[in-house]
């Protein structure tokens, strides 16, 4: 398990070298990102060669990349070239607005998620069973971008026409009077939703899949003869041989819930890694899209590993 | 297909009781997965509407001539945001002028097409890599995982994104690059399958009796992994519909003025105090698509009876 453990995190650098590539031959096979003003009457060749020489753009491709890599390692991502602030500042600005996102999704998803399918696996073919699989179904199937616009009609066009309490739909504080943990719940609650709800659906059926097959062995029906509250029976004995798999699971979706993240920060202008990214793409911002495409990949690579270290955590047979 | 019928093993017979197998004539892999799929009434109802989605996308041209009268790239700027029903759209119109009902037949084309090719993509790729790394394993092996291992930390979307902003290909392109940076998932169910395909008796006696590689994988490797490939493929259609939503809602999927769903809900947000029902249309559409292909292919799944590990 520690030599697993050590392989993979010695070859992560070498994954983030292989982004980092990919990305830049992506970004520069259409050439310097610059030469596009040329077609543009009002810049003079001067001023293209000053704007090339500001932003390191002067130099060879090959020298450009390794020089890149170079200030990677020195934990450096360039400045972006639009504002010139550094993208490492823009990622840290951003970074906790999508985490913030997609952690409080996993956590409302998870306890909204783990009774209705533990309800479901102990009435197994129940007509409420089945009733919870096909909304289940019906809820994983929804696309995330018409789901978030639909709510802001619901919840903030609808709502505040029939002079109910509405929403906010974009950011994440008020402009005009920021601050406050209501403030900023208010801009989470749609966002949040958008997010969950796809998750949700997604949980219910691996966990009543995996209780299922928990539910059929033998330390289950053993904890019953003992006498035990079928409430114990379910939560403590049963569920906790559901983590191992899930926790997995929560790894492996990692992908999914930040490309879900990605989608409903543009729906709602909600300043995360999603909103930055998109952004920096339609403003050809290179050094912002190398940046953020950086660190998806690492948090990638460490939601995998972390899934691997927690496996132990949950499962003490794993223990060595 | 005989042969794929005949190199499946009788225990995949399933939930019929054995005397009921006892009196049955033998019947092949196929016939049997087809009847258990008929018997299962929620995924017959959901293909059948799958089927009614797919006959209304194919017939856009009829729709477009002889029922909404409208063709899809038609302006009627005096009657824009129509809403439905009114000055003759059925559906409404959206902020051109143009029919929805019309568009939206020519939209799901495009959405579909785009899915069906970015699936075939996949599944080349991957299949090709999977089944290879599988069947020869050695080097081959440990080089084909290990570049899927670094192909699975890509992020797609980001990636996706900027290729398309950039270079903005055509649809069945922008299809091969999702098969470019999804290949991982598929091609290590194929793998494993594979793997465990190849140390079966039939392969060795195959072997013994002079057969090559190339006609091992064809003739007796590929009708076994042929189960697994339609349960993952009619599976992962309906992602690649919903990524073709997300690729144009950000105006670098299908461009205007060709339609597909993922547009109309772009080019419908920016009326979304006024009129609900442009975003709500395509939206439900692609909606019910996703779900009928995703209950079709739990269904298939089903029926087919293999253990598919989530991709």
């Amino acid at each position: 398990m520690v030599a697993y453990i050590i392989r993979r995190l010695l070859i992560m650098p070498v994954i983030l070298f292989c982004v980092a590539l990919v990305t830049f031959v992506i970004i520069n096979l259409k050439g310097n990102p610059v030469d596009r003003f040329a077609f543009n009457p009002r810049v003079k060749p001067a001023d293209i060669a000053r704007m090339k020489h500001n932003l390191g753009l002067d130099k060879p491709v090959q020298e450009r990349f390794f020089l890149y890599i170079e200030s990677l390692i020195k934990g450096d991502l360039q400045n972006s070239l639009i504002n010139s602030k550094p993208v490492t500042v823009l990622i840290g600005d951003a970074l906790p607005n999508t985490l913030r996102l997609a952690i409080v999704s996993i956590v409302l998803a998870f306890m909204i998620a783990t009774p209705i399918a533990i309800y479901a696996a102990t009435h197994r073919n129940s007509a409420a069973d089945r009733f919870i699989l096909t909304t289940a179904v019906a809820g994983s199937s929804i696309p995330t971008v018409w789901l978030g616009l639909l709510l802001i009609i619901l919840f903030a066009v609808k709502f505040r026409e029939w002079n109910l309490p509405y929403l906010p739909i974009n950011g994440v504080k008020d402009t005009r009077n920021p601050g406050g943990f209501r403030d900023l719940a208010e801009h989470m609650i749609l966002p949040v939703i958008a997010l969950a709800i796809p998750q949700i659906a997604g949980w219910i059926w691996y966990i009543r899949n995996a209780m299922l097959e928990v539910l059929n062995q033998d330390f289950i029906r053993t904890s019953r003869s003992l006498g035990l509250k079928e409430q114990t029976v379910q939560y403590s004995h049963a569920f906790r041989n559901c983590l191992t798999p899930l926790v997995t699971l929560v790894g492996l979706s990692l992908p999914d819930i930040f490309a879900g993240a990605l989608i409903t920060e543009t729906v709602f202008s909600y300043p995360g890694m999603g909103y930055l990214t998109v952004n920096a793409i339609t403003q050809n911002d290179y050094t912002v899209i190398m940046g953020t495409t950086l660190i998806y990949a690492a948090i990638l690579i460490i939601g995998n590993l972390m899934a691997d270290l927690l496996y132990p955590v949950v499962d003490p047979r794993l223990r060595a | 297909m005989a042969t794929a019928a005949q190199t499946v093993h009788p225990s995949r017979a399933g939930t019929l009781d054995e005397v009921q197998i006892l009196q049955r004539k033998p019947s092949g892999f196929w016939r049997d997965t087809w009847r258990r799929f008929r018997a299962d009434r929620g995924a017959m109802f959901f293909g059948t509407i799958f089927v009614l989605i797919l006959i209304f996308v194919l017939s856009g041209p009829l729709i477009s001539k002889y029922i909404t009268h409208y063709t899809y790239s038609e302006n009627h700027l005096a009657q824009k945001l129509s809403s439905p029903g009114e000055n003759g759209f059925i559906l409404g119109s959206d902020g051109n002028g143009r029919d929805v009902l019309t568009r939206l037949a020519y939209g799901g084309r495009i959405s579909l097409l785009f899915a069906l090719s970015a699936m075939i993509s996949v599944l080349c790729l991957g299949g090709i890599v999977g089944g290879c790394a599988g069947f020869f394993g050695g080097w081959f092996d440990s080089v084909a995982m290990r570049i899927a291992e670094i192909v699975l930390a890509m992020p797609l979307l980001p990636l996706l994104i900027l290729i398309s902003s950039m270079y903005r290909p055509p649809v069945w392109q922008l299809a091969m690059f999702v098969g470019l940076f999804s290949w991982p998932g598929i091609s290590r169910l194929i793998r494993g399958e594979v793997m465990s395909i190849r140390r079966r008796e039939y392969i060795d006696a195959a072997r013994v009796t002079g057969a090559s590689n190339l006609r091992l994988l064809i003739r007796h490797v590929f009708p076994n992994v042929l189960p697994i490939i339609l349960v993952w493929a009619s599976l992962s259609v309906p992602s690649l519909i919903l990524l073709e939503a997300i690729l144009s809602y950000l105006g670098v999927g299908v461009r205007p003025p060709t339609p597909s769903w993922g547009n109309m809900l772009e080019e419908a947000k920016q009326f979304y105090r006024t009129s609900w029902w442009l975003i709500f249309i395509p939206g439900f559409a692609i909606y019910i698509t996703v779900l009928s292909m995703t209950l079709t292919g739990n269904g298939v799944r089903d029926a087919i009876d293999v253990r598919l590990q989530r991709k």
